[in-house]
């Protein structure tokens, strides 16, 4: 294909998905059938539109399976085009729903008002219909890295040219130098979303600074970070816009080769970008000559093995060559010294997602929002104790209330917030008196967290900011590695100061030394990995110290998270003397006679909680 | 990390065989594709037990202690296969206390296995778990999904016969 023949294609393409022109559909189905609205049920959902669709013998109408469109909580959705008309969201589909859908809206005209996003949400007038860009989920995103994401159907390239797909490639191609391509990217401010935040422009020139021969692009898809799961989104959702970009960034350093290291746990983003590199391979937009170019370049996949230490760049490359995936020292960097010894770049998966757009519409497509040294937008998935999980993308220097209060909805159940955790096992809970934080890079690391590759868990008064440290300490203990001593037995010397303080056995010395040893990680491990292993901690010690404290002086979890601290009673008010608790309690610590309230005896109470879930009374307290 | 190396005989069939080799055949030029031999060699034989090991290292002329440092390494390689019927035996305090321990014993007893191992027949593998949340019926075990609870070592032979035949 050469570019002329994209262009000619990608009109046509456009024609064929809008609905209601000459070429398109009367009418175009998506159904959201990422990894998450499959579980959610999408499946029947899809077969029964494309049932009643068949038995209505309407034939003119296309139903596509989509990525990811965002709103965890209200899969499976589905949503409608139509002609001149602002496409309609119906959220929590069944095949019952699906089947009305078709027969009242697509046969019809007549919206189901009922199962739409504003009814949903309560957002809606009562029978009216909003569009989903005016929900408040909505509404203050921007979606870059996610545009083409529940959009287009990620298994055809013809969609995703449809969308101007494979253009900034043919632009860079026919009228652009590498180092233009390069100072573009420097200009838009783009940086490194996996976490580092490291400015991406300047990584690249650094390789392509490099004296021509082998140089490789490396796509870090190994997202580790529990609870972030954008980089499995775009490449569900969109595989091209990462191909595209990876062939761009090979043009501007000089490389003819790039591999995509990807989680074997994200079997559906491994399979949509198996097909997308084919697609493009056959279609001549990877390979020899791409566009009738001279610029050659081609990708292979490389599947992951479940070690979190793999997403550090230099682990990754280590693992790419096949060996175990251990970080080595740095310098030399990669961009000197990389995978198989050759110069190498390595982005990971939502940072290439933003590059196709940037180089084909300008800087300033980009940095038009923003704050002065964090540009353009961040998708985060929001979890935790909040009423709208999902993944959103925000302009950089949004604030957390924004994200928390306004597109996440608030804490469910009249709780009250406690902090938001940013950047997982390697960043740190910010506190309420933050919330009004405008989130980028800078402003996160200086209150003691970081941007990380995007995870936003929110907590509310329910949970020990002790415990949370211990859980996530729990986690790079089991992740480390082992190769260099402050990480491999530091975090785990962490660890165990950290069990005594939730057991009640620790002193206020106690703390000091747990600072003192994580500042020792921080300042002697290899790789991120251990550097960042005591943000977490250090973060909550310096914000909610007076809960460590309260663990080690009074011995109390105020959360009432940390069992050892815990005790079970009896309200005798409330307690009927039914007996139900004493006969399920594992160890007979309630006694007690039918009809007059029981009593635990503390001593030989185990803390298991059988008593106070069998209790219909609530009668059964801990504290 | 600690992984359980299976003490089982090796049951591997010709056919099973000719499967790595065409892989390894494939994959042979390149030594970075260690991994990905050891992964398909792991969906073939549904784990990476020594001779499998052996296989690959003589095939790709890797050595095998770097072959065995690579399975160690990552979470998703098993050097023990799971049974058919996967027993575990929750060692939670609610049910340490209500004898749990004696439960553990007495299946390992009665499988001749340790925790992390599997039985010759490919039908049971053990091993203990955390708290499962049942503690009311303690102590408990869950095979594949299936929980049991009150459970006393006498009771185990007839809960263990219903997934003999």
């Amino acid at each position: 294909m050469t570019a002329t023949e994209l262009n000619v294609l990608r009109d046509s393409a456009k024609a064929k998905l809008t609905a209601g022109s000459a070429s398109g559909p009367a009418a175009r189905i998506v159904v959201g059938y990422a990894t998450c609205g499959i579980a959610a049920g999408a499946k029947p959902v899809l077969e029964s539109l494309k049932k009643e669709l068949a038995d209505l013998g309407l034939t003119n109408v296309s139903v596509e399976e989509v990525g990811c469109i965002g709103m965890c909580q209200y899969e499976p959705i589905v949503e409608v085009y139509t002609p001149g008309a602002e496409k309609v969201t119906y959220v929590k589909m069944t095949a019952g729903r699906a089947a009305r859908v078709v027969s009242s809206h697509i046969a019809n005209g007549k919206v189901v008002a009922e199962y739409t996003i504003g009814a949903a949400t309560g957002e809606a007038p009562e029978g009216g219909v909003i569009p989903l860009s005016e929900t408040a989920f909505y509404k203050k995103q921007r979606r870059a890295a996610l545009r083409n994401c529940g959009v287009i159907n990620p298994e055809s390239l013809e969609d995703y040219i449809a969308m101007d797909g494979y253009q900034a490639l043919a632009k860079a191609l026919t009228s652009m130098q590498p180092g233009d391509v390069i100072q573009v990217l420097k200009d838009s401010g783009l940086r490194g979303r996996g976490g580092g935040g490291f400015p991406t422009g300047t990584k690249w020139s650094f390789t392509a600074a490099q004296p021509p021969g082998k140089k490789y692009v490396v796509c870090n898809a190994d997202e580790g970070d529990p609870g972030a799961f954008m980089d499995r989104s775009v490449l569900e959702g969109d595989p091209h816009s990462v191909v595209e970009a990876m062939a761009l960034c090979g043009f501007a350093t000089g490389s003819d080769e790039g591999y995509v290291y990807v989680r074997a746990e994200y079997p559906i983003a491994v399979l949509h970008l198996e097909k997308a590199i084919a697609d493009a391979r056959a279609a001549g937009l990877l390979g020899k000559n791409i566009l009738g170019t001279d610029f050659s370049f081609d990708l292979h996949i490389r599947l992951g093995a479940g070690a979190f230490v793999c997403g550090e760049e230099t682990a990754l490359m280590t693992s790419i060559e096949g060996n175990r995936g251990e970080p080595r020292p740095r310098p030399p960097y990669p961009a000197i010294k990389g995978l198989f010894g050759k110069p190498t770049t390595e982005n990971n998966v939502e940072t290439f997602a933003n590059v196709p757009q940037i180089i084909l519409r300008g800087a300033e497509h980009f940095n038009c929002v923003g704050t002065e040294k964090s540009k353009g937008t961040k998708v985060f998935a929001l979890g935790g104790k909040i009423t709208n999980t999902g993944l959103v993308e925000i302009p950089m220097g949004t604030t957390l209330r924004e994200i928390i209060e306004e597109i996440g909805g608030g804490i469910p159940n009249g709780k009250r917030f406690k902090a938001a955790q940013t950047g997982g096992p390697s960043g740190g809970c910010i506190p309420e008196a933050l919330i009004d934080t405008p989130v980028d890079y800078d402003n996160l690391s200086a209150i003691g967290s970081m941007m990380g590759s995007g995870g936003l868990i929110v907590m509310d008064e329910d949970n020990c900011m002790v415990d949370m440290a211990r859980f996530f300490l729990d986690f790079t203990v089991d992740e480390s590695c082992g190769k260099c001593n402050p990480c491999r037995i530091g975090t785990k010397r962490m660890m165990e100061l950290l069990e005594k303080i939730t057991e009640g056995n620790a002193t206020l010395e106690d703390l000091d030394k747990l600072e003192e040893l994580a500042y020792h990680i921080k300042e002697n491990s290899l790789c991120g990995l251990g550097q960042t292993a005591p943000n977490p901690v250090l973060a909550n010690m310096r914000h909610f110290r007076d809960e460590f404290v309260a663990h080690v002086v009074e011995k109390k979890c105020r959360a009432g998270v940390c069992k050892a601290l815990l005790n079970y009673y009896i309200i005798p008010e409330k307690c009927k003397g039914c007996t139900a608790c004493k006969r399920v309690c594992p160890v007979n610590a309630i006694t007690g006679n039918v009809k007059e309230p029981h009593v635990i005896n503390t001593d030989l109470c185990i803390k298991c909680g059988a008593c106070q879930a069998t209790c219909k009374f609530g009668a059964i307290i801990k504290q | 990390m600690v992984k359980k190396v299976s003490k089982l005989p090796f049951r591997g069939t010709p056919d099973q065989a000719a499967q790595l080799e065409a892989v390894i055949a494939e994959h042979k030029s390149d030594p970075s594709q260690l991994m990905a031999v050891m992964q398909k060699a792991q969906a073939i034989y549904g784990y990476l037990p020594y001779e499998v090991q052996v296989m690959i290292a003589d095939g790709m002329e890797i050595p095998l202690e770097k072959v065995y440092g690579v399975s160690t390494f990552y979470a998703q390689f098993a050097l023990s296969p799971a049974g058919k019927y996967a027993i575990s035996v929750c060692l939670g305090t609610a049910c340490y206390v209500r004898g749990a321990q004696a439960v553990f014993d007495h299946l390992q007893e009665l499988l001749g296995i340790g925790p992390g191992e599997c039985t010759e027949d490919g039908l049971f593998s053990l091993e203990a778990c955390r708290c499962i949340g049942a503690c009311g019926l303690a102590p408990v075990m869950m095979i594949n999904s299936e929980v049991y609870g009150n459970l006393t070592p006498e009771k185990l032979e007839g809960i263990l016969a219903k997934y003999r035949d």
